[in-house]
C-alpha cells in the first residue's frame, strides 16, 4: 500500500534536486475547493463527511483522471495510527489542522508524493502539488490538471464574482496558496534577513520560519507564500511570487559569495565544525542538529564539502524529528535517549553517503 | 492513563491552563508536553487567520447594515443554519450560500483584505463560456467609457453596438 510506504520512508521526491536547489528546497501549490450543496467540513456530521470522502474516492477512480494524473490512493485518516498521521504532517503531505478532526478526514496520495489531496480539512478539498526546487509553474500545471479532472464529477461551490467559495473568506477567489521553501543561511549570517522579511511582506507575501517561532527560524529554512487570493489570476500570483523569490535567491547568493570572499576562514571553519560534530557526536538535540545541518548544507552548495549530496540534508532534517525517531526505533524514548538515537542516525547516514 | 493528545503513550505530565477564568486540565506524555511547549500548537488557542478575519468583520458588523434584512444580530444562513454570531466567533462560513446571506457584511471586508471583490482567476468548465462573455462585456464597457471621455464617438458607437450584440446572444446551456 502506497501510503504505508510513505510513512515508512523519510525521503520524498520533493527533497531531491530541482532548479535553483542551492537556495530553493521545494515549490508547492495548494488550492481549496468545496462541493456545492454540502455544508463546509466544520459543520459536517460524520455521515456527511463520509459522503464527501466517497464522492472523492469515486472521482479519483475515473479512467481519464488516471490517464492524466496516474493512480491515486485514498486513505481515511482514522485508519492510520497517530504516529503515521504525524509523519504525513512532517512530510508536508497533510496539515496539522486536519488532525483536529481526523475521524471524518481522508488523504489522497500519488505514490511519488508529488500530488496529495486532503479531504475535509478546512475545505472539502485541498489539492496539493509539491516539487523539488523552483518549479512553481510545473506545480500549478499539475494542480490545474487534477482540478480539471475532479470538477467533471464534483460540482464545485463557485460564484461568478467571488470565484471559488472557501470556508474561510481569506481564501476566496482562486483559493490558491503558492509557497516556496527556501534555505537562507547567507542572509541570516549577514544580518539581512529582517529587511528581507519586512520588504517581502510589503509586497503581499508572507514569510515564516519552517521550524521555530517568530523571527527565530531553526535551520534557516523559510517559507514564502502569497497572501492575496482574490482579484488576481493564478498565473499572476505565481509570477509575482517567482519574481520576488528570484530577487531573494540573488541576494542570498550575493551574501554567500561575500562571506566566502571576505570571511572565508570563518565560513570554512563553521562548515567544518558542523560537519565534524555531526559526524562524531553521540548526543545531539533537535535544535542543534537543525543548526548544524543548515551549516553543512551551505558548505555543500558552495562546494566546501564535496562528498555529500545536498538532498541528504533535508532527509536528515526530517529523519531526526522526534516523530521519525519513534518510527525508526519502534518505541517511545525519553528526550535524552532520542538525542542519542538522533546522533547515531546522523553518523550512520553521513558515513554511508561518504562511501558512495 | 494515556496521553490525551497522542492517545498513544502514557501520560506523565499534568497541565492546567486558565484562560478568561476558564480552567482546563489535560494529561500529556512527555513528548507531547514538550512539543506543545516548543511549537505552541495544540490546546493553546492561537490567533489564527480566520479569527483575525472575523475581528475585521466584527468592526463591520457594528456599523449600520446597508441591507435592512441583516439589521439584527441573529441573522443566519437559511441554507446551512450558520448564525452571524457563530461566524463572528471563528471566522468560518458554513456553506457556499453563506456568501450570499452575509454578502452585505463580507463585501467591504473582502475589499479591504484583497483590494477587490472580482475574481480574475480560473473558472470551472461549466461556467467558462458564460463568464468569458461577462468579462468581455465588462472589458468593452470600460473601453466605451474611455472612448466617451476621449470624445471618440465613432469608436463609442461601435463599442456600444458590440456590447448590445453580445448581451443579446443566448447563454450557452451548461457550458
Amino acid at each position: 500500500m502506497a501510503v504505508k510506504d510513505t510513512v515508512n520512508n523519510a525521503s520524498s521526491y520533493w527533497m531531491g534536486d530541482g532548479p535553483e536547489a542551492d537556495v530553493v528546497i521545494s515549490s508547492r501549490i495548494r488550492i481549496a475547493r468545496n462541493l456545492v450543496n454540502l455544508p463546509f467540513p466544520h459543520l459536517l456530521t460524520p455521515g456527511k463527511g463520509e459522503e464527501v470522502i466517497n464522492l472523492v474516492e469515486r472521482a479519483i477512480k475515473r479512467e481519464s483522471l488516471k490517464e492524466k494524473i496516474g493512480f491515486l490512493e485514498l486513505i481515511r485518516l482514522g485508519e492510520l495510527v497517530p504516529l503515521e498521521r504525524n509523519i504525513l504532517v512532517e512530510k508536508h503531505l497533510i496539515s496539522l489542522d486536519i488532525l483536529k478532526d481526523y475521524q471524518k478526514a481522508a488523504v489522497v496520495l500519488r505514490s511519488d508524493e508529488v500530488i496529495s489531496l486532503m479531504v475535509n480539512e478546512e475545505d472539502h478539498l485541498r489539492i496539493q502539488c509539491l516539487l523539488p526546487g523552483l518549479q512553481m509553474h510545473e506545480a500549478w500545471k499539475l494542480v490545474d490538471c487534477l482540478d480539471g479532472e475532479l470538477e467533471k464529477t464534483l460540482p464545485y461551490a463557485f460564484d461568478e464574482k467571488l470565484g471559488y467559495l472557501t470556508t474561510c473568506p481569506t481564501n476566496v477567489g482562486t483559493g490558491m496558496r503558492a509557497s516556496l521553501m527556501v534555505h537562507l543561511p547567507g542572509l541570516v549570517m549577514v544580518n539581512q534577513i529582517k529587511d528581507v522579511v519586512t520588504n517581502v511582506t510589503k509586497l503581499g507575501l508572507t514569510v515564516r520560519g519552517l521550524y521555530g517561532e517568530g523571527t527565530e527560524a531553526y535551520g534557516n529554512l523559510f517559507q514564502l507564500s502569497n497572501q492575496v487570493t482574490l482579484g488576481k489570476s493564478e498565473e499572476d500570483i505565481i509570477t509575482n511570487l517567482i519574481f520576488i523569490t528570484r530577487q531573494i535567491i540573488n541576494q542570498e547568493r550575493i551574501a554567500r559569495q561575500a562571506l566566502f570572499k571576505e570571511r572565508r576562514e570563518q565560513l570554512e571553519d563553521r562548515v567544518g565544525r558542523a560537519y565534524g560534530i555531526l559526524k562524531h557526536a553521540h548526543v545531539i538535540s533537535s535544535a542543534e542538529a537543525l543548526r548544524l545541518l543548515s551549516d553543512l548544507r551551505l558548505g555543500i552548495v558552495i562546494q566546501i564539502i564535496k562528498n555529500i549530496p545536498a538532498c541528504l540534508i533535508m532527509e536528515l532534517i526530517l529523519l531526526t524529528r522526534p516523530v521519525f525517531l519513534v518510527k525508526i526505533t519502534g518505541k517511545e524514548m525519553s528526550s535524552f535517549i532520542r538525542d542519542v538515537y538522533r546522533a547515531k542516525l546522523i553518523r550512520e547516514k553521513l558515513s554511508q553517503a561518504e562511501k558512495i | 492513563m494515556m496521553c490525551e493528545r497522542c492517545e498513544q503513550r502514557l501520560a506523565n505530565v499534568f497541565v492546567t491552563e486558565i484562560i478568561n477564568d476558564h480552567k482546563r486540565s489535560i494529561r500529556l506524555c512527555e513528548q507531547c508536553a514538550r512539543e506543545i511547549q516548543l511549537e505552541s500548537h495544540g490546546f493553546v488557542p492561537q490567533l489564527n487567520l480566520p479569527v483575525l478575519f472575523a475581528s475585521l468583520l466584527g468592526n463591520e458588523f457594528n456599523l449600520p447594515s446597508p441591507d435592512r434584512s441583516l439589521a439584527d444580530g441573529d441573522n443566519k444562513c437559511e441554507n446551512c443554519g450558520l448564525t452571524e454570531k457563530q461566524f463572528l466567533k471563528n471566522g468560518l462560513l458554513g456553506c457556499g450560500a453563506c456568501y450570499e446571506y452575509f454578502h452585505a457584511r463580507l463585501e467591504p471586508v473582502l475589499r479591504r483584505v484583497h483590494g477587490t471583490t472580482q475574481h480574475k482567476g480560473k473558472v470551472p468548465g461549466i461556467n467558462k463560456d458564460y463568464l468569458k462573455k461577462i468579462r468581455k462585456i465588462e472589458d468593452l464597457k470600460t473601453k466605451l467609457q474611455e472612448a466617451v471621455r476621449g470624445e471618440d464617438f465613432e469608436q463609442a458607437t461601435q463599442l456600444r453596438d458590440t456590447i448590445k450584440e453580445l448581451e443579446r446572444k443566448p447563454e450557452p446551456e451548461g457550458g
